[in-house]
């Protein structure tokens, strides 16, 4: 069975600086795949460029049997990957049912939306509760979970996470741990990049480690939770 | 000293006017940060792509069938060429350092400025322009108002509550908003960017030429400079608008084309001003409204501050 999502030899560069040095690695349907990595490692640049918005020097993405290099972003939500960016970008002035609208931007079936914003609100209930308010005037948390249930609104075959707890109170981070956790039980296939190791790799069925632009450890989440070099270097212990 | 309430009349028609030019320079400013230098031209070929539509109507048209056939004369022109300067000058140069664009603006305005000069036949003096002659109406007693102007108070609103609920209600005005938030989400949401900031350029242009047939109707003839002063108070007036807010562009152009008419007719008469009065001194006053208006609120009057965008 071929993965759904398949990089090879993926190589990025911002001038003549390379943030991607050739990583490869895949995403299976069904799957999470965990990349951690410290600030500067290339994970943002890895999922920019898989969502078409920056162009690789070199490399194939597959995307469920389609090659993706070439493809601009706008088309690329189209067949069915969708990314929640770091740092959130939600649209502030806009509020979030209009928010969550647009993540749906794409389709056309009404009714189908409609049940799609009713279940963003079943799963965040803050959003449904402010749904009037403009976006901007969210707390942070408030503000993921706006960002992570407008990916979701495009029906992905993938979605694609950077950095969902980044900024969060403890709280707030476990939440949205705990929403992983759900999409995941639900067959959710979902690539997530995070600074948190320990939370990314327990819900990972595979992971990688990036470092510098490269791939410096590969396995199960488990195997790297338990990595002596994981443990020392994105854990914290001695 | 005239009465007050005329001059009032006057200054909205022309502020209507300034508000028109204004909304393209806002929109695309709103989008992709650009001051289209070149937009106050866009404005002048819509003015000869209307004398134009014009021409070929058959002689004896009456002018109230007319307008429309100029009107959409000057549109057709006015959005073929910005959305060409859009795909041939401004694309390539998005990434580009601000001032590469910029200075591109510059010349697409002398290049379009030197193309209707040379090309267009005797627009090497003023051409003349169907004027909308008859009376004017008179409302509310002495209040007199031309036709031209009637036009241009009657335009402005209609183009600006459409504009309105385009932006706010239409899933392309949705997508529209989104972009100018945070262009590379919006492309993440499906939403295909360049045609937004091609729309954004044609809307801009279609009032522009909206303006164009307001200005050729009022003075009877166009020129092909007519672009350069009229462009610049409109940008004017998007900035003390507040540059990026359509709302803020017209209220701009309102109070631009107000402290404009108020000041030739009163400064004069302010003791010790005498000689500051008068048409030759509009300008000194209009901009240093806006001199004014940048040192207490440098964002304009409903602009937000760059830091409140992010």
């Amino acid at each position: 069975m071929t993965a759904l999502l398949e990089v090879e030899d993926l190589r990025v560069a911002y001038g003549k600086i390379e943030a991607v040095k050739g990583i490869s690695f895949s995403v299976e349907a069904g799957q999470v795949v965990s990349l951690i990595g410290t600030n500067g490692a290339g994970k943002t640049t890895t999922l920019r460029t898989l969502s078409g918005l920056i162009k690789p020097t070199s490399g194939k993405i597959t995307f469920d049997g389609q090659v993706l290099n070439g493809i601009p972003a706008h088309k690329v939500v189209s067949l069915g990957m969708a990314h929640s960016p770091e740092g959130r970008h939600i649209f502030p002035k806009l509020t979030i049912a209009e928010n969550l609208q647009l993540g749906a931007f794409l389709r056309k079936d009404k009714d189908g939306i409609e049940k799609d914003i009713q279940r963003a609100y079943d799963l965040f209930p803050i959003l449904g509760e402010r749904r009037k308010q403009a976006a901007g005037t969210l707390s942070g948390g408030e503000q993921q979970m706006l960002a992570m249930g407008r990916a979701l609104m495009s029906q992905p075959k993938l979605l694609m996470l950077d950095e969902p707890s980044m900024g969060l109170s403890p709280i707030m981070m476990q939440k949205i741990m705990e929403t992983i956790a759900t999409l995941k039980a639900e067959g959710m296939t979902i690539l997530l990049i995070e600074q948190n190791a320990q939370a990314a790799l327990s819900l990972a069925d595979h992971g990688y480690v990036l470092e510098v632009g490269k791939i410096k450890l590969s396995g199960t989440g488990q195997d790297l939770l338990h990595d002596d070099e994981v443990r020392k270097t994105y854990l914290g212990e001695d | 000293m005239n009465e007050l309430p005329q001059q009032l009349a006057d200054g909205l028609a022309l502020g209507a006017l300034y508000g028109l030019i204004a909304i393209g320079y806002t929109m695309v400013y709103g989008i992709v940060q650009l001051i289209n230098f070149a937009h106050g031209e866009i404005f002048m070929v819509g003015g000869f792509g209307a004398l134009s539509a014009y021409t070929i109507l058959p002689d004896g048209t009456s002018l109230l069938l007319a307008i429309p056939v100029m009107l959409i004369g000057g549109a057709v022109v006015s959005v073929a060429v910005a959305t060409a300067a859009e795909r041939f000058a401004y694309r390539p140069l998005r990434g580009a350092p601000r001032l590469a664009p910029l200075i591109t603006a510059i010349g697409l305005s002398i290049v379009l400025q030197q193309l209707v000069w040379g090309f267009y036949p005797g627009a090497k003096s003023p051409v003349s322009f169907p004027e909308f002659t008859g009376d004017s109406f008179q409302i509310l007693g002495s209040l007199h108002i031309s036709r031209a102007d009637a036009f241009v108070l009657a335009a402005a609103p209609l183009c600006m509550l459409a504009l309105g609920v385009f932006v706010s209600k239409s899933r392309s005005g949705r997508a529209m908003q989104a972009t100018a938030q945070d262009p590379d989400t919006a492309k993440l949401m499906g939403i295909n960017t360049d045609r937004i900031i091609v729309m954004a350029f044609a809307i801009g242009a279609a009032f522009a030429a909206v303006a164009a047939v307001a200005e050729g109707l009022d003075k009877g003839q166009i020129r092909f400079e007519m672009g350069f002063l009229l462009g610049l108070k409109a940008f004017t007036a998007a900035v003390l608008g507040g540059i990026g807010n359509i709302y803020g562009a017209m209220i701009g152009g309102v109070l631009l084309g107000l402290a404009e008419t108020l000041s030739i007719a009163y400064v004069e008469h302010i003791p010790g001003m005498a000689q500051f009065g008068g048409g030759a001194w509009k300008d000194i006053w209009v901009f240093s409204l806006l001199i004014l208006v940048l040192l207490f609120r440098p964002q304009g009057l409903i602009g937000q501050r760059v830091a409140d965008r992010a």
